[in-house]
């Protein structure tokens, strides 16, 4: 692992709270996710793929933008593992640097229709932007 | 002054990679009262122990030190050494510089002067140690084994057998344990019963057993040797001596919708019930939260009914006590409650259930008489799913599962798994694992069969949701391998869920003074070497009270058990500790204090008379130690304010000497 | 009775009746909601990132005033419960992050001392349901509902503790007590799709569908919920089953309601 890699686990770790080590391949994550078949890599990959290194794929992949934080994975992993944590603290990496924001204002109008409540709004920025 | 050796051992590189035991025996070697000092490479050897004896007889030592390691691994060795050449075995110290020295240390330097002091205090002790001679206790030779399941079973036929007599205590209303309810047993798939029944049948009939059943222990006092237990026989409301176990009353009592726990509430048994037709003993037993006649007095038709004349509505509880010389644990395991995990809705769909539902599902005698239907319709299931480790290796919060692997689900889902294909070939099955572990003779063969030849669809993976809709169970799972999620819409769920020891476990640990671990397991003496024997002297352990373990394993520790039992009530006395409490009387404030914190009831009080100094009689009330059931705990030492208590061997002035040559 | 009461920005905006018939409710039952001052938009959802910072002092901001007060702080969306309630959890639990939180806190450091209880707690605990099935005056008799609870509520469970997460019952307690028939369906612990309505349309489809339909199938002719994002996607997704919220039928158990129409 170099040391750019190295550096990235680190703060995904220590951003998410989470420790890749304790997951034991069970795939309860993935079996439990509602968004599987939007996701390119699961919950069960980004733990793994975290532990391991290969951070890359995941920093580039539309994955980050179709967990629905609905913490099912976080309730159902019999580890305490929380795979969405890390989903989101690979999303902060990725959407913290200057003009990487996955949505913006100018997006929104669009994106509006007369019903949409402002919750959806406001939670896609807090998801989507930085 | 005594002549003392001092004896560094080596233990190959354990201690001398990180001790310079030349330099730990040079510096011994200088202590008060140290006549001799040496180091060898392997001092519990053959050749080791001629080095001390030798020592002691040249140098006419009277005690000796031996700095190795912990003394729970030697110390009855090096005792046993000194004996051989004449000198007191109580005049031998141990210096742990192993465990407690050089596997913790690193550092050369930081080890050898570590290793040193703790010489030096074992030094300081045996300067003041005496000679001491253990007492004597008789044996009562008569065993009691606590649970009748099939490790109380064995346990009890093979002390039995060897001429002892023992008695079997049981809470429910027989014998037989959770194997009476299994249906077949792998590897083989001997049908549990007919193994089963014929061994419940010798406890019946052997002439050195005698069976409690629907009773329990209640309290335990003594110790070794010489234990006092209170049994509690709780009212069956049916004279054991009279029923003849034919069942009449059984199939008139009008109370028809009890659950019956036999069949894990799958099906109702009446007010008045036998457990089932091999029952040991086939007595019935009145369930009195259900029966109206013992509710309010109306009905008592099971007695009319008794050709026998065996219905007592009257009966009571009943106590006996009766001494024992050891004790055996063997209160088993139950399947875990699944109300926290009703993701695969257990509590939502009566046609999810447990592996062992599972069981009584396709046991002839069981609630469906064998055919395997769904409880909710009663029709035949097309599609099975399996789903592994329910709660078991389960990390996530304490209150859910349990961290451990509960060691028999794989090899009865393969059972499961199989047999449903076998009986039923036209049902799909399918096993969801997160790792398959077989490890037993003949029992990855028999995995292996039920995928290759039975086509099992065994899929690495986890269920995340079961969603009963409409009559069919949805399905939620992945499949690791293929990175796929899976929906899968199944007719029956059966959860694999994690054993646990027995509620009845922890207070009977209490009773026992018997240490358990953080699961409610019974600890061994030791994990590897002394796997049946509780730390607690004459107590041991059988079965799954002890760890997860299947019934090939459950059969021989309780074989190990009873030869360990067999071979303490083979003597006729036992050797105590001497190491026990004793009172200076002079110096007795009679205060109670010590009696208060003995754990084991061996302080009583008399009065009795001294003479002063004026030639005068004064009658006061001090301590009295009873040195057969004294364990030396020290507890009383500690508690006494006047500092007449006092533990032989450990005594105060003792331990301060240690004390004070480490903090030299 | 007062308690704090935080009302979140869809209340005052697309979900008017979710704060109107809670507030005229609670009053029904001895309890004032008092409106927290200077409240902001608690973010819509929690995030979980340990070293984010400025997204959650709106909601610690909101906790400190509570405690201020010496008072629960109450909300009824779903969301803004969601966000508070794991907010104070991360200062009760994170020394950390609560330290670098409280350098934009007032003068009093806030560590997490003040409860945080969703509207439905407020009546379960406080209340209690046997209390609302005394005050029913309208008791809505045949209705078969629904009740909807979606991820918010329940999860994660350790720190919402609010009813068991797999197999809940307070909304079917709180259909109970109003007099209608409580369906129980296996999807009402399910996601509605959330946020990613604005992201991914076809993905919230997806997801409340299953739900609607699993409703269905059980047999419901309406769903409650807390939470207006829930509302909206399982309302925009193509059902016919009419989605209200709990305190519309509560006003309407009560006869608040008509009270409001008079």
């Amino acid at each position: 692992m170099n040391n750019h890699v190295k550096h990235l686990q680190d703060e995904i770790i220590r951003s998410s709270g989470v420790n890749p080590k304790k997951c034991m391949r069970c795939g309860k994550c993935t079996a439990t996710c509602p968004a599987f078949d939007e996701m390119e890599y699961h919950p069960h990959q980004f733990v793994n793929m975290v532990e391991t290194g290969d951070i890359e794929p995941l920093l580039q992949s539309e994955s980050l933008y179709q967990c629905l934080s609905c913490f099912a994975c976080i309730d159902r992993c019999p580890r305490g593992v929380e795979p969405a944590k890390l989903v989101e603290a690979v999303r902060l990496q990725v959407i913290r640097k200057q003009g990487a924001n996955h949505m913006t204002a100018n997006d929104v109008p669009d994106k509006l229709n007369e019903d949409l409540p402002q919750q959806a709004i406001v939670s896609a920025f807090r998801k989507y932007t930085k | 002054m005594q002549r003392i050796g001092v004896f560094v051992c080596w233990c190959g590189s354990n201690i001398a990679g990180t001790v310079d035991v030349q330099a730990v025996s040079d510096a011994l070697a200088n202590e008060p009262g140290v006549v001799f000092s040496t180091n060898y490479q392997y001092m519990c050897s053959q050749a080791g122990q001629d080095m001390i004896q030798n020592a002691i007889r040249e140098h006419n030592l009277t005690g000796i030190v031996v700095c190795s390691c912990s003394p729970r691994m030697h110390e009855a060795t090096f005792r046993k050494t000194a004996q051989g050449a004449g000198i007191n075995p109580y005049m031998v110290e141990i210096a742990n510089i192993r465990e407690q020295c050089s596997w913790v240390h690193k550092d050369m330097e930081i080890g050898t002067e570590k290793a040193i002091i703790l010489g030096k205090a074992a030094v300081a002790k045996v300067n003041l140690n005496a000679p001491l001679t253990p007492g004597e206790s008789p044996v009562t030779k008569r065993a009691l084994v606590i649970g009748g399941g099939i490790a109380g079973i064995q346990t009890a036929l093979d002390i039995a057998d060897a001429g002892f007599p023992v008695d079997i205590v049981e809470t429910k209303p027989t014998i037989g344990g959770k194997m009476a309810q299994l249906d077949k047993t792998f590897p083989t798939l001997d049908c549990a019963a007919c193994i089963l029944t014929p061994k419940m049948v010798d406890v019946a009939q052997h002439e050195n057993i005698r069976i409690f059943s629907y009773s329990e222990v209640t309290e335990v006092n003594g110790f070794v040797g010489n234990f006092t237990v209170k049994i509690k026989k709780k009212a069956r409301f049916v004279d054991e001596t009279k029923c003849t176990g034919c069942g009449e009353c059984t199939e008139k009592c009008p109370m028809k919708k009890v659950p019956n726990e036999f069949n894990l509430g799958m099906d109702n048994r009446r007010a008045i019930y036998i457990p089932f037709a091999q029952a040991v003993p086939k007595v019935a037993t009145i369930d009195a939260d259900h029966c109206n006649m013992l509710k309010n007095g109306k009905c008592g038709l099971c007695a009319k009914v008794c050709a026998a004349g065996a219905i007592d509505y009257t009966q009571k509880d009943e106590i006996i006590e009766e001494k024992y010389g050891a004790i055996v644990a063997a209160t088993g395991f139950n399947p875990i409650s699944m109300d926290k995990f009703d993701e695969y809705a257990y509590n939502q769909s009566k046609d999810v259930i447990t592996s062992l539902e599972f069981e009584r599902l396709t046991n002839a005698a069981g609630p469906s008489a064998g055919k395997l239907v769904r409880p909710s319709d009663g029709k035949h299931p097309h599609t099975i799913v399996f789903v592994q480790c329910v709660g078991s290796r389960c990390a996530a919060c304490a209150e859910k599962g349990k961290e451990y692997c509960s060691k028999i689900c794989c090899m009865y889902t393969a059972k499961h798994a199989m047999l449903t294909r076998d009986k039923y070939p036209d049902t799909e099955v399918y096993v969801f694992y997160i790792d398959v572990r077989t490890p037993g003779k003949s029992f990855d063969e028999f995995y292996r069969r039920a995928v290759e030849e039975y086509g099992v669809h065994y899929i690495k993976g986890m269920v995340g949701k079961v969603a009963p809709q409409g009559d069919k169970l949805k399905v939620q799972a992945s499949d690791l391998l293929a990175n796929k999620q899976l929906h899968i819409d199944a007719d029956l769920v059966v959860l694999a869920a994690a054993i646990e020891p027995d509620q009845s476990a922890r207070p009977l640990a209490t009773m026992l003074t018997a240490s358990m671990d953080t699961n409610d397991f019974f600890t061994e003496a030791h994990p590897k070497l002394r796997p049946v024997e509780s730390p607690t002297a004459g107590v041991f352990l059988s079965g799954a009270c002890q760890g997860p373990k299947d019934i090939p394993e459950t059969v021989s520790q309780a074989g190990a058990a009873a030869a360990k039992v067999i071979g303490l009530l083979a003597k006729d006395k036992l050797k105590g500790n001497p190491c026990i409490a004793s009172s200076n009387e002079l110096m007795c404030n009679g205060c109670s204090s010590c009696e208060r914190v003995c754990p084991y009831g061996a302080i009583t009080y008399v009065d009795k008379e001294f003479r002063m100094p004026d030639r005068t009689t004064k009658i006061r009330r001090v301590a009295s130690v009873n040195e057969a059931v004294c364990q030396g705990c020290g507890a009383c030492t500690v508690a006494c304010p006047s500092g007449a208590m006092d533990l032989r061997g450990f005594a105060n002035k003792q331990i301060m000497a240690e004390v004070d040559a480490i903090c030299k | 009775m007062n308690v704090a009461y935080f009302p979140g920005c869809t209340l005052k905006t697309k979900a008017r009746e979710l704060d109107k018939y809670a507030r005229k409710c609670a009053e029904k039952l001895g309890i004032t909601l008092e409106e927290i001052e200077n409240w902001q938009c608690c973010g819509g959802v929690f995030t979980t990132a340990r070293d984010e910072i400025a997204t959650k002092l709106s909601s610690v901001r909101a906790l400190a005033a509570a405690k201020e007060k010496n008072q629960m702080l109450v909300s009824v969306c779903s969301a803004c419960h969601n966000v508070l309630k794991q907010t104070n959890h991360a200062m009760q639990t994170d020394e950390e992050f609560a330290f670098k939180v409280n350098n934009y806190i007032g003068e009093e450091a806030y560590n997490g001392e003040t409860t945080v209880l969703h509207y439905l707690e407020l009546l379960r605990d406080v209340v209690g349901f046997d209390k609302i099935k005394e005050a029913v005056v309208n008791p809505l008799k045949d209705k078969k509902i629904g009740a909807y609870y979606g991820c918010l509520l329940l999860r994660p469970n350790s720190v919402m503790k609010m009813d068991d997460p797999e197999n809940p019952s307070i909304i079917e307690d709180f259909i109970g007590a109003l007099g209608a028939e409580a369906v129980v369906y296996p999807y009402r612990n399910e996601c509605c799709g959330g946020y990613i309505a604005m992201e991914n349309p076809d993905s919230a489809k997806k997801r409340s569908t299953n739900v609607t339909e699993s409703a269905r199938l059980a047999g419901a002719d309406m769903i409650v919920t807390a939470c207006p994002l829930c509302k909206y996607n399982l309302e925009k997704n193509g059902t016919d089953i009419p989605v209200v919220y709990l305190t519309e039928l509560l006003a309407e158990a009560l006869g608040v309601k008509e009270d409001d129409n008079e």
